[in-house]
């Protein structure tokens, strides 16, 4: 089989996940500018919502689609919960934000380690998704196909609310200059809240997908939360399309480092790659032309 | 100047308290455990300084500082684990995991002096590289802290990688002497923490003349409004690095002391997690206070121990809430609650610590 | 601003003055290590003080937790049948915190400030071998019950899991002759274990006619499998030998599985993966190997009755697995040595222990006073639908443990 082919599609599949991690951070970073460090820690409620659905609804077919919305919504509360008790307090210190909220991520998972167990829970995954799609001659696992279908779908939904509703407008607005917005009527907080409440669910969302993939364990969040910020950079503040296709360029390259050096070398490698990227375009592939954001 | 007329004073004061507290009184009611354990503590302590130097007083929120930690620390288990081996041996875990052979650049470690040398040096290195890259580029605010946070990842899994000639994720250990000195005698453990504690007082005297002198003034101007004195024909991108490279060296030192003291060093110690663990007591002490991140960090340290033996996974709960509720409430830390009470009395006004935030310059 | 500095000077004389005092007097190294602590165990009482190190936070608190679990469940037992030399077992359990640098500070208190007459527990090779130097320095007394990468033995711990000639080779051994292989990939954590494993492994292969099609390591961790089994799919070996710790295995057969690899297709050895961790693991496991010197439903009297006392004390839901066996042994060997010895003094425990034997679940094991392994017999168990592990294969007999692989001729421990 084709090495190319075989590492373009594993490595999309990585892009996937990443994608689908970092598109939540592209909101509440990108867009607002909060470095929210428990954003890892929504992931984890997104799985163990996953895991607690199967339990309810014990038939694992379904169990995975009402997981997806209930995920959101879960991950979506605790993002709302969070903002307007610490957050909304503190969006002139971004810094110090992101001190506040990796205080909240250490909590939340000790919490779930003492309510759920340290043992990682079962969460099985639903019979359509088993098998291979033939793809020049690679055989595509289907719930890869699955989260690349997920990750499109959301990111073809935050476009279109960012694009197409009033809502959208409101947080470009706010994004773009917030004293005018509220100048000209935008309630910048109410925006601020729902951007938040948004970006949140989509790290539920991420989360329910990831328990086809890996294990669901309360420290799940960690070990994807550094490189969805690093894409979130890379891609450049403010524009989801540079997430977009810093994702899948980390993905990609990752899947090719790891094939022809090692699996913790290509981690290494990639990290470096970012950093020495940043140097060549400080402000990330695309960047929003705005006064504020400076 | 005014403003600080009154704090160089009761700053000296208070290192020279830190200092007998330190020096005297712990050497005299400690056992030998509890004083290694203060050992460690001091070594957290250093790399506190710095980070109230970089952050606190230069508003860079240095989230990779196990990255320096770990190269002093690395520097010192080579040579280390070089005596331990002996005189044209190799180290024990490189016929283990490797091929019985050692790298060429391994060998100059067998120098006491080079190894010195290099705890200052290669820290000292690293930081001017990547300071020069990132401030010259203006790369500031949440993308320093994420950058800085990404490299302290790439660092740990680069020593993981590496296991033949790093030890890998079990990291180094099994050393016997430091310099000569038996580790498994407790007057050179009492010795080593002498030498520990006396460093972190030396650094307290360095951070204290740095925070009087004009490059500490600029430090504070170029955090509170970098566009302005650069405006005043100053290059802010220079008075970050200094600053950045200090820290650097002050955690490169403090890992170096690290590894005689708790004799190990692993990935794990290194980490990002670990780095944003030793961001903890200086939030806690006051990051803009002379003596807050060091007392911060020797408190941090001391609740870990003892939270961990009465009540094991608790830890997580209290640095978790320690970062929300210290950070949130309290910004400058402890050191804040005195003039937060001076501010029920008014009189008393003029002895606030320097301001976090911008004040506007006047 | 010069009174300042001299201010400055004279507190700077005053450490440097402070530190050159400080400094005299210590032992120069070689001067032996006889100016260590003296042991402070206390036996004068009707009880003797024991320390459990285990990790009960951070990532390994899953392992970890359940062999503490079994070595309560041993002083428990000693306990009621009248202690050890008629002291009974009190018990300091400390946490290790999944961090090597935690086991030093904790294994250190135990001995220093417990006094405890031995310590049990650890898991990762790290954990161990951060532990390593402080019992040998204060002279005291480690009990590891995990298997290993061997390559070591200590005058001052045990080992009463598995060393790789009693788990590996043997498994190994199984392959070569009774699965007829001709090619092996190799899956490992990028640690020491699966290193060293992997550096027998490729040894061995290359002895026995074996081509070796593939060696790929993750971080602990990392769940990003999908690229190494790209590469075992594109290579099509006879078996994958997995020694892959912790959860990093739930995304390894998650892809495993997605990519349409089975125990039909692909087997898998796994030495990483017990009872335990195979019920976490959502993926059918069923058919795919393992090697280890125990299984919850290894037949005999001896193991039924472990099993029952467990269940009885921790829930009916629990399984038992070799290191929790290997740990319950330990505590089990250890009064064993001390009753030989007559006494709780380190020295005269070590030199009691050779033949010390003791009828454990896993059959009668008996411990190696040279090198302090005991010896195990090897059992390749294949999972069952219910995630309980089957023995299908067993050595003949308990194995010789053989840490250094001494008695191997194929193995050059300085080869590639």
């Amino acid at each position: 089989m084709d090495v190319i082919v075989s590492q373009l599609f594993t490595g999309a599949s990585t892009g996937a996940v990443l994608l689908l991690v970092a598109l939540g951070l592209a909101l509440t970073f990108g867009q607002m500018g909060v470095i929210n460090m428990a954003h890892g820690e929504f992931l984890m409620a997104g799985a163990y919502t996953a895991y607690l659905t199967q339990q309810a609804v014990s038939n694992s077919d379904v169990s995975l689609l009402i997981a997806l919305p209930l995920g959101f919504l879960v991950a979506g509360m605790l993002g709302l919960l969070l903002e307007m008790t610490v957050i909304s307090r503190m969006y002139h210190r971004p810094l110090d934000t992101l001190l506040v909220t990796f205080g909240v991520g250490l909590i939340l998972q000790q919490v779930a380690r003492d309510v759920f167990g340290a043992q990682p829970k079962a969460v099985a995954s639903p019979t359509w998704l088993h098998g291979q799609l033939d793809l020049l001659g690679y055989g595509y696992p289907v719930t890869r196909l699955f989260i690349v279908t997920i990750a499109v779908g959301c990111l073809a939904g935050t476009a279109a609310v960012l694009k197409y509703t009033a809502l959208g407008r409101r947080i470009r607005a706010t994004v773009q200059n917030r004293d005018l917005a509220e100048t000209v009527g935008v309630s910048t907080r109410g925006t601020d809240r729902v951007t938040f409440f948004l970006g949140s669910g989509l790290a539920g969302v991420a989360g329910v997908a990831l328990t086809l993939v890996t294990a669901t364990v309360s420290n799940l969040g960690t070990s994807y939360i550094v490189p969805a910020f690093l894409v979130v950079v890379a891609g450049g503040i403010g524009q989801i399309k540079g997430s977009v296709i810093a994702a899948f360029a980390l993905g990609i390259v990752g899947a090719f480092l790891t094939y022809y050096t090692s699996g913790s070398l290509a981690t290494v490698l990639t990290f470096v790659l970012v950093v020495a990227f940043l140097q060549i375009r400080p402000q990330g592939l695309f960047t929003v032309r705005t006064r504020s954001l400076a | 100047m005014k403003r600080f007329s009154t704090l160089p004073a009761l700053n000296l004061i208070g290192i020279a308290a830190l200092a007998v507290a330190l020096l005297v009184l712990a050497p005299a009611v400690l056992d030998d455990f509890r004083l290694g354990n203060l050992a460690k503590y001091c070594c957290y302590a250093m790399v506190a300084v710095g980070i109230g130097l970089a952050w606190g007083r230069g508003g860079m929120l240095v989230l990779g500082q196990g990255m320096f930690f770990g190269l002093g620390a690395y520097v010192m288990a080579f040579h280390l684990k070089l005596e331990a081996a002996g005189p044209d041996a190799i180290p024990d875990f490189m016929m283990l995991y490797g091929n019985g052979t050692m790298p060429a650049w391994w060998e100059p470690f067998r120098s006491g002096a080079f190894t010195l040398f290099m705890v200052v040096a290669l820290p000292a290195t690293v930081s001017t590289l990547l300071g020069l890259a990132v401030f010259k580029r203006r790369i500031k605010g949440a993308y320093f802290a994420i950058l800085s946070q990404a490299l302290a990842v790439a660092f740990a899994t680069l020593i993981i990688s590496q296991i033949e000639v790093t030890g890998g994720f079990n990291g180094l250990s099994a050393f016997t002497s430091f310099f000569g000195y038996s580790l498994y005698d407790p007057i050179n453990q009492r010795m080593i923490f002498f030498i520990t504690a006396g460093l972190l007082v030396a650094m307290l005297l360095v951070a204290f003349q740095l925070y009087r002198s004009r490059f500490g003034e600029l430090l504070i101007a170029t955090r509170d409004a970098e566009e302005r004195v650069r405006f005043l024909g100053h290059d802010p991108a220079n008075i970050k690095l200094v600053a950045f490279v200090i820290a650097a060296v002050m955690a490169g030192i403090g890992g170096a002391m690290f590894v005689p003291i708790v004799g190990i060093v692993s990935p794990l110690d290194i980490d990002e997690v670990a780095s944003i663990g030793l961001i903890a007591g200086v939030a806690l002490g006051g990051r803009a206070t002379l003596l807050g991140p060091a007392i911060g960090a020797l408190a941090v340290g001391y609740a870990k121990t003892s939270l961990s033996e009465t009540f094991p996974g608790s830890w997580t709960y209290f640095q978790g809430a320690l970062f929300v509720l210290v950070i949130l409430f309290l910004p400058g830390g402890l050191a804040q609650l005195p003039s937060y009470l001076g501010r029920l009395r008014p009189a008393r006004k003029q002895k606030q610590v320097p301001a976090l935030q911008a004040e506007g310059a006047a | 601003m010069n009174l300042n500095t001299r201010r400055l000077a004279a507190v700077a004389s005053v450490v440097v003055v402070g530190l050159s005092a400080s400094a005299c007097g210590g032992a120069k190294a070689g001067d032996s290590a006889s100016a260590s602590a003296e042991s402070c165990v206390d036996t004068s009482g009707d009880t003797v003080k024991i320390g459990f190190l285990n990790s009960l936070s951070g990532a390994m608190s899953i392992s970890e937790k359940t062999v503490s679990d079994s070595l309560g469940l041993a002083a428990e037992q000693i306990n009621a049948e009248g202690g050890v030399l008629g002291k009974q077992l009190e018990i300091v359990q400390e946490d290790g915190a999944s961090e090597p640098t935690i086991f030093a500070e904790k294994a250190e208190k135990l001995i220093q400030s417990d006094c405890v007459a031995a310590i049990f527990g650890g898991w990762t090779s790290s954990s161990r071998v951060a532990m390593r130097p402080v019992v040998k320095s204060l002279n005291s007394l480690l009990f590891y019950p995990v298997q290993y990468e061997g390559l070591e033995a200590d005058r001052n711990i045990f080992y009463t899991g598995a060393t790789t000639n009693q788990q590996i080779i043997p498994a190994l051994d199984f392959l070569k002759n009774e699965k007829k292989i001709d090619s092996i990939f190799l899956a490992g954590s990028d640690y020491v274990f699966p290193r060293t494993a992997n550096k027998i492994i490729k040894q061995y292969a290359a002895a026995h006619d074996i081509e070796v099609l593939g060696e790929e390591y993750q971080t602990l961790d990392k769940g990003e499998w999908g690229t190494a089994v790209d590469k075992i799919v594109e290579t099509q070996p006879d078996v994958v030998f997995n020694t892959i710790n912790g959860d990093s295995n739930v995304a390894f057969l998650e892809e495993y599985d997605a990519k349409g690899l089975s125990a039909k297709t692909i087997p898998i050895v796994s030495v990483s993966i017990a009872e335990e961790e195979a019920a976490a693991i959502d993926v059918d496991l069923t058919g795919q190997m393992t090697s280890w010197n125990y299984y919850q439903t290894v037949e005999s009297p001896d193991n039924a009755a472990f099993v029952k006392a467990f269940k009885a004390k921790y829930g009916d839901e629990r399984v038992t697995s070799d290191p929790m066996e290997a740990a319950y042994t330990s505590l089990w060997l250890w009064k064993g040595m001390v009753e030989k010895a007559d006494s709780f003094d380190v020295d005269d425990v070590i030199e009691a222990a050779d033949g010390v034997t003791f009828d454990s679940p896993e059959g009668t094991v008996v411990v190696n006073g040279d090198n302090h392994h005991i010896a195990k017999t090897t059992l390749i168990g294949e999972v069952q639908p219910n995630k309980l592990i089957k023995t299908i294969w067993s050595s003949d007999g308990p194995i010789e443990p053989d840490p250094f692989l001494e008695g191997y001729d194929w193995w050059d421990p300085n080869g590639a």
